[in-house]
């Protein structure tokens, strides 16, 4: 019965679907409980959390990124999947504490100030919770000293920042320089991305990485996570 | 269930009903005067025995003037099939053409003489060694039985192609002008499962090929429910000509009551008016004559209005087919086809390009793109022919299929109903509502039904065109899938009864 939900977490990952009403790969699933209501039964059945996230979830996840690497998952896909492992991660959120289970970082992201273009960090957004992190996402047009605020504020491992234009960009650096007034740079690990940016220009401006696409900024994310461990 | 072609829904039109009647006006005055020569005595008897007037011509050649009266046109018009099935060896790859339905299905052909083979060697950039790149090389042979084979047998694997017409002229040393048809006709049909048109090269072998199709469907009753096999005949030679032997062949093939493409290919400035409507109003004229000369032979005989207008290069003379005018010619012609509700047999997709490259892409998309929006049933479009017909490369045409997925799906219906306005209205308002407005999540239904179009196949990693590379290993995978072989009891019979075929073809003895 224990293993049942958790294979039918697996599979929902793999199929991308968080509730119910979600269709997946699979033809006539529509209507079967999603990763959602497979999680809330988990629990009440008293299921280990541990093996919820570790064979339900981030199992499923690592089909997933097998399946999209082979070509046979698109962006789509990974996005669906990652969307039902945050939506499993926000219900479980409560119980990790005591879970034992190694709680990955808190990652603030935001678009930069004057700039209202969000489709590259929402997808980040979406991609980082699948990948089991926490995210605060601060929007768009985010001023820099909101950013710092928030910084300050919810103390994230990571801070995200996003900027579509060449003319906005600019305003990354002014965080940086900001946290740096502050003296909390050294709190958080910045990476940035935008189709402006590039590795050379985070380079310049300080930041600790740089995420070509969405994958990468979460890889980005992980490699940092494990070299702060080290 | 036959094959699906793309229907067109709303075909492209140059000329306005009244132009298409100024042209149809124009053609029958031409078929009274001046009339066709005809060099084949047969034509004349049957033409002269239903009205049409004759005149001896003096001269060394034995011909006549021929004035074909309007009234014998339209009552060929009339007897015409407006519905022409083409069979096919697998019955599932019939085609089935209304000539007031602009369904377009997609031809390879047709025959070259020359093979381009392709090869990548390995260039070292002479500053930096440690620099490389691979370049194709196209090299240049005569054609071949084993090439007319490969050819068949990547045309079955190519999706978009409909139909078969033969790429590649066979030069072995043991065809001769006796066997050539037999061989041609058994590499093709033997590789391949779609529809088989071909021309013949004697007509001694008419029987032979016939018989062979009969063998292969089944018997001669189902031979005529799923013709396997059409003929395309060039009976006319521009301007006006009944030539001598092409129309004995195409005579036979009428008796026969087996499915013909009356085919004319003037050439605007040499054999035709360089004006549209010159060329326009004698194509029309000289496709009409062969139309209504068949259904005298026999009244019903499936016939494709056959279009093949072409510019001549002011350089060199020779044909233009990447011009943009032989678009438009094909494209009128398609248009008066339909106006007399017949299967039109065009053309597009032929190039002057010599290699593969940017020009052959760009010449060949253009006309393909335009005359298949045009809507016509059979559409010859090329698929790997260069240098305006005379050379085939595999790689062309895998390249070609590829340019054809995108073509048929630009070309499907847009899906504009209430119940999907509705729809999409009540998405709109969900993501809107949403933190992060996005409507990704709703492309997954879509992502594996067809519905959302494919990136270019041949894409590389973005840093370098490896188009060419990319698709010569997809070539080389369709060649190394197993294509669907006539079965061996019915190749014996084949092998048995009719002579000629090289005993190399047979697949059977060969593997025992």
């Amino acid at each position: 019965m224990a293993e049942d939900i958790i294979s039918l977490i697996k599979e929902n990952v793999i199929q991308g679907r968080m509730t119910k009403d979600d269709e997946g790969i699979d033809e006539e699933i529509v209507g079967q409980p999603g990763v959602a209501e497979l999680v809330e039964k988990a629990l009440t059945s008293g299921l280990s959390i541990k093996d919820i996230i570790t064979k339900g979830l981030s199992g499923g996840m690592n089909i997933v990124g097998q399946k999209f690497e082979a070509g046979e998952y698109f962006i789509p896909d990974m996005l669906a999947s990652a969307q039902a492992v945050g939506a499993a991660m926000e219900i479980l959120e409560p119980y990790l504490a005591e879970s034992g289970v190694n709680v990955k970082g808190k990652v603030i992201v935001a678009t930069v100030k004057d700039d209202l273009h969000d489709i590259g960090k929402n997808i980040v957004s979406v991609l980082l919770r699948g990948a089991g992190y926490t995210v605060k996402d601060l929007g768009n047009n985010v001023s820099t000293q909101a950013i710092v605020d928030a910084v300050k504020e919810e103390k994230p491992q990571f801070l995200g920042l996003s900027a579509l234009l060449t003319s906005t960009m600019a305003g990354m650096a002014e965080v940086i320089q900001m946290l740096e007034q502050n003296g909390i740079r050294d709190q958080v690990k910045i990476i940035v991305g935008g189709a402006p940016v590039s590795a050379e220009f985070a380079k310049s401006i300080g930041a600790d990485g740089y995420g070509e696409d969405g994958f990468q900024a979460v890889a980005v994310v992980e490699a940092l996570a494990s070299s702060t461990e080290n | 269930m036959p094959r699906k072609g793309i229907l067109v829904d709303r075909p492209y039109e140059r000329l306005t009903r009244e132009q298409v009647e100024l042209i149809h006006q124009a053609s029958m005055q031409i078929l009274t005067n001046p009339g066709l020569i005809s060099f084949n005595r047969e034509a004349v008897d049957i033409l002269h025995s239903h009205g049409a007037e004759v005149e001896t011509i003096t001269g060394d050649h034995q011909s006549w003037q021929v004035k074909i009266p309007e009234k014998l046109v339209l009552k060929a018009l009339d007897s015409a099939p407006k519905t022409v099935k083409l069979g096919a060896r697998n019955p599932d790859n019939a085609l089935i053409m209304h000539g007031d339905e602009p369904r377009v299905y997609l031809i390879t052909g047709s025959e070259t003489n020359i093979w381009l083979d392709v090869d990548f060697p390995t260039y070292v950039n002479k500053t930096d060694h440690s620099k490389e790149i691979r370049v194709p090389e196209f090299k240049p042979r005569r054609g071949t039985v084993d090439d007319l084979c490969k050819s068949a047998h990547v045309c079955e694997h190519l999706e978009t192609v409909d139909g078969y017409i033969r790429t590649v002229n066979i030069q072995d040393r043991d065809i001769t002008e006796e066997n050539k048809d037999v061989n041609k006709f058994f590499a093709s049909l033997n590789n391949n499962t779609k529809h088989f048109m071909s021309g013949l090269t004697s007509l001694k072998q008419l029987n032979n090929v016939v018989r062979m199709a009969e063998l292969i469907a089944g018997g001669k009753k189902e031979l005529e429910d799923n013709p396997i096999i059409s003929f395309i005949t060039c009976l006319v030679k521009s301007p006006l000509q009944f030539v001598e032997d092409t129309t004995d062949t195409f005579i036979e093939v009428c008796r026969r009551g087996l499915p013909v493409a009356v085919s004319s290919s003037p050439q605007a400035g040499t054999t035709a008016p360089i004006k549209e409507s010159g060329i326009m109003a004698q194509i029309n004229a000289e496709v009409l004559a062969g139309i209504t000369l068949g259904q005298l032979v026999k009244p019903g005989t499936p016939v494709l209005y056959g279009s093949v207008p072409v510019r001549a290069r002011m350089d060199t003379l020779g044909d233009s087919y990447g011009s943009v005018e032989t678009s438009q010619y094909n494209i009128d012609c398609v248009q008066m086809a339909r106006f007399y509700s017949l299967p039109n047999y065009s053309t597009s997709g032929v190039c002057d390009s010599k290699i593969p490259g940017q020009q052959s892409s760009i010449e060949r998309l253009f006309s393909d793109i335009v005359v298949a929006m045009s809507g016509p049933q059979y559409l010859h479009c090329a698929f790997g022919l260069l240098d305006c017909n005379s050379v085939f490369c595999l790689l062309q045409a895998v390249l070609d299929d590829a340019h054809f997925k995108l073509l048929e799906f630009f070309l499907r219906q847009p899906r504009i109903d209430q119940p999907e306005l509705e729809a999409m209205l009540k998405q709109i308002r969900e993501v809107v509502a949403t933190p992060q407005k996005l409507y990704i999540s709703y492309i997954r239904p879509l992502l594996r039904s067809g519905e959302i179009s494919g990136l270019y196949p041949f894409e590389g990693n973005g840093e370098t065109d490896d188009v060419f590379e990319i698709a010569y290993e997809q070539m080389k995978e369709l060649l190394a899938k197993p294509v669907e072989h006539i079965d061996q009891e019915t190749s014996a019979r084949i092998f048995e009864e009719i002579p000629g075929i090289l005993p190399r073809l047979n697949i059977y003895e060969s593997r025992s």
